[in-house]
């Protein structure tokens, strides 16, 4: 007998971000670094465990053995319950037939079954490739004070960047009177943010339907979400003031790790009422040598600092050698960035070796735009990675050849 | 592993009285984020170990929040795992409360969780020490050898008979049979073999100690069973070549704490992919620096902001450095805040210390500045 959930969260982790090329090559996007000691997915675990959900379906399918072994029994966030916690939900063989996730609505429509074995009463479905500080019982409330069928959580973003998200036009309640993905010309700026609650039946009728409409792409934001507009069912949105980074690119990315620095950041993970957990290892604390400079950065255990690190932020356990430069750029783990080298204004996937006097990368202001090198490499000694170039093994064998 | 560990978390408390005043000597903060009892469950864990009775006596509040169910250490087990042994005292009997001064006393204490154990050898610990050893190869050796029991020792220097860093000396012949114990104090300079304070023994000879020490009121494990026993059985040394310190005074922790920042000692300590130092994880963001922060030879934890100047120390998560301020031969425990223009100089500071701005405090590095738990300044 398993105990009544009010609230079922279910968090869509099967995105492969091909637009964050190398970087998810071997992991799924929700895998991906962020903040020094985080990834990107430990952003709704925490958002879900703060707002008092604890039990959590995650939806897995691209390349998640990085996922399955970061997100384990949930320990790190509080999620390793006897009735509830979090449960990996990968797509599976069926009696009568076997199928991968086809789109977000379908990826849900295969998991009602485990949606039902807790009885809830609403289910927020959560998107694995943004970061935000939200709290979801408070939009869950709203939803229930609404009457509403479901509430899509609504970001205002500019005018010029609207044409990039899913639209809605809203009329003086916040309820839904239009929903357009992607539109050419946008009628307004209430981007939606990809989370939704669900009032439960009302999603089982839905995606009931969508699965038997062959003309379908089983998506929300394209065939559920307007097929429910169009019955004339209550859809009301739900503003979010925060911070909310669609990190789906590196620049979105870079950007977001940018947001982390500075006496006011942006973005803090400091607030001790909201959170962030992620699961670590016990490295030992990071060292910073006699001659090491560091300035406007953010570091984490198992570094060693021997260098000049400014403007940028470092993962667990990476090295920085003597007379070696990081300046504008994201370290992921591990990294060891050898003597004499310089890095502007770049993201280095983990355990990348820079070599010795190599320069990756161009200054910020004169650069074209961000240099990527892939996970595992050893960029060779005196080597030049150029600005916006995206380096993976393909570059690292032509680099080793001209030196 | 055929052995269970027995760590001692109280002994010797009274040598660092600052620090042990409100927690276990196993419970000390220690190198920015661990706890002295880091080292030797981590000792236990990477040789395999995994059925550890940790033996407590006064003030084991701290150490029950640091180790919590053991997943730390991979000790939350349905077979096994971490069990805390608190003072055994019955309603009917609590005249004497010895049990936590000697590992003889509370040996006889947890005398029925050592029967209740099938592994045939045994792994006592205190928590005094750090070190990062092998223990599997010292089991191997005692099981190879055939020893009774095999105490690990490290050769030192000893000078000034002892005084500065104090020690048991351990003698033995040129086979490892052990001759003779002694205290450092008083003992000429020179070379010497210094105890770990870890043993491997087989469960028998343990059970056998507690016999004798109950039967006769023996107290002390080395001189009483060890040194008394040592012609009817195989007693050894284990060689141990790497960094080792024994915390005696608040002067050793403060030497200590500051050899971290030799780079081989941290290597021989924390550098080891298959021995790692495991502790409770925190959830602590990175630490921020600023513009216009200087940080020089210095050990960082998470969690911290650093604004100002941060020169050969140890700082532990939550640390606050405020603007234009310099800590130098500093230990600054977890949230310590220090306001703006201040200038610390050897000063070690408790938890939640708070040093308000433009204040100015200097020890000397033989006599380091000590500021309590919660105190403001």
């Amino acid at each position: 007998m398993i105990k009544k959930k009010e609230t079922v969260a279910m968090l869509l982790a099967g995105g492969q971000g091909s637009r964050l090329h190398l970087l998810t090559e071997r992991t799924a996007k929700p895998a991906v670094t962020f903040g020094g000691k985080y990834r990107i997915i430990d952003f709704p675990l925490s958002n879900c465990i703060n707002s008092g959900i604890d039990t959590v379906g995650v939806l897995t399918q691209y390349q998640p053995l990085a996922l399955n072994e970061y997100i384990g029994n949930g320990q790190p966030w509080d999620l390793d319950r006897t009735y509830g916690g979090v449960t990996l939900l990968p797509p599976y063989q069926m009696n009568k037939r076997a199928d991968w996730y086809k789109g977000t609505a379908n990826a849900i429509y295969q998991n009602l079954q485990f949606i039902d074995k807790f009885d809830p009463d609403y289910v927020v479905i959560l998107s694995g490739d943004h970061i935000y500080k939200m709290d979801y019982h408070d939009m869950v409330e709203a939803h229930r004070r609404t009457g509403a069928d479901c509430t899509i959580a609504v970001f205002e973003v500019p005018l010029s960047e609207a044409s990039r998200f899913g639209i809605m036009t809203l009329d003086g309640d916040m309820r839904v009177t239009e929903f357009t993905e992607k539109p050419a010309q946008p009628k307004s700026t209430m981007a939606s943010m990809g989370v939704y609650v669900f009032s439960r039946d009302k999603l089982a009728k839905y995606l009931e339907a969508d699965e038997a409409d062959e003309t379908s792409q089983k998506d929300f934001g394209k065939n559920v979400i307007p097929a429910m507009l169009a019955a004339g069912e209550k859809l009301y949105a739900y503003k979010f003031n925060g911070y909310w980074k669609d990190v789906g690119t590196i620049q979105s990315l870079w950007e977001s790790n940018m947001d982390l620095l500075g006496e006011r950041p942006v973005l803090t993970l400091r607030d001790l009422n909201w959170r962030i957990s992620s699961r670590n290892e016990a490295m030992p604390p990071h060292y910073v040598g006699y001659e090491a400079t560091i300035n406007n950065s953010i570091v984490t255990e198992g570094c060693e600092i021997y260098g000049t690190v400014e403007n940028s932020v470092l993962s667990a356990g990476v090295i920085v050698e003597r007379g070696a430069v990081v300046r504008d750029s994201v370290i992921f783990g591990n990294v060891t960035v050898k003597s004499d080298s310089e890095i502007n204004y770049s993201l280095i996937d983990s355990g990348t070796v820079i070599g010795k006097s190599a320069t990756v990368g161009k200054e910020m202001a004169l650069a074209k735009g961000i240099t990527l090198v892939g996970g595992g490499l050893t960029v060779p000694d005196g080597a030049t990675v150029p600005d916006r170039a995206i380096c993976g093994a393909d570059m690292i064998k032509e680099l080793a050849k001209g030196v | 592993m055929n052995a269970i560990g027995i760590i001692f978390s109280s002994i010797n408390e009274k040598s660092i009285h600052e620090l042990t005043k409100e927690r276990t000597m196993a419970s000390v903060p220690f190198g920015c984020r661990y706890r002295l009892i880091d080292f030797a469950l981590s000792n236990m864990v990477n040789a395999g170990i995994t059925h550890i009775g940790l033996i407590t006596h006064y003030n084991y509040q701290s150490l029950m929040d640091h180790i919590g169910t053991g997943k730390d250490w991979d000790l939350a087990r349905r077979h096994g795992g971490i069990k805390l042994l608190p003072p055994y005292i019955t309603a009917f009997s609590n005249a004497t409360n010895t049990i936590g001064s000697t590992w003889l006393g509370a040996l006889v204490n947890v005398r029925d969780f050592l029967n209740g154990c099938k592994e045939e050898y045994v792994v006592l610990s205190d928590c005094d020490s750090v070190c990062n050893l092998d223990l599997d190869a010292m089991i191997q050796q005692h099981i190879s050898l055939g020893s009774d029991v095999t105490l690990a020792v490290k050769r030192v220097y000893i000078a000034d008979g002892g005084h500065h860093r104090s020690v048991t000396v351990i003698d033995s012949d040129e086979n490892g049979m052990i001759t003779g114990v002694a205290d450092s104090a008083g003992r000429p300079s020179g070379y010497a073999d210094a105890s770990l304070k870890l043993v491997v023994a087989n469960k028998k000879y343990i059970e056998n100690a507690i016999n004798l020490a109950t039967a006769y009121g023996y107290s002390d494990f080395y001189k009483d069973v060890i040194l008394r026993g040592k012609d009817a059985s195989d007693c050894r040394i284990y060689r141990y070549e790497n960094y080792f310190a024994t915390l005696r005074s608040l002067n050793d922790y403060f030497s200590c704490s500051m050899d971290l920042l030799d780079p081989e000692i941290r290597r021989s300590l924390f550098g080891l992919r298959s021995r790692p130092v495991l502790t409770k994880v925190r959830n602590s963001a990175p630490s921020s620096y600023v513009n216009g922060s200087v940080v020089r030879n210095s050990l960082i934890a998470d969690g911290c902001v650093i604004e100002g100047t941060v020169e050969n120390s140890i700082i532990f998560r939550g640390v606050k450095v405020g603007k234009n301020t310099t800590v130098k031969n500093c230990i600054l425990m977890q949230d310590t805040i220090t306001g703006d223009n201040a200038y610390l100089n050897c000063v070690i500071t408790e938890k939640n210390v708070v040093i308000r701005e433009g204040r100015v405090l200097s020890g000397h590095e033989t006599m380091p500045f000590f500021i309590e738990k919660n105190a403001i300044v």
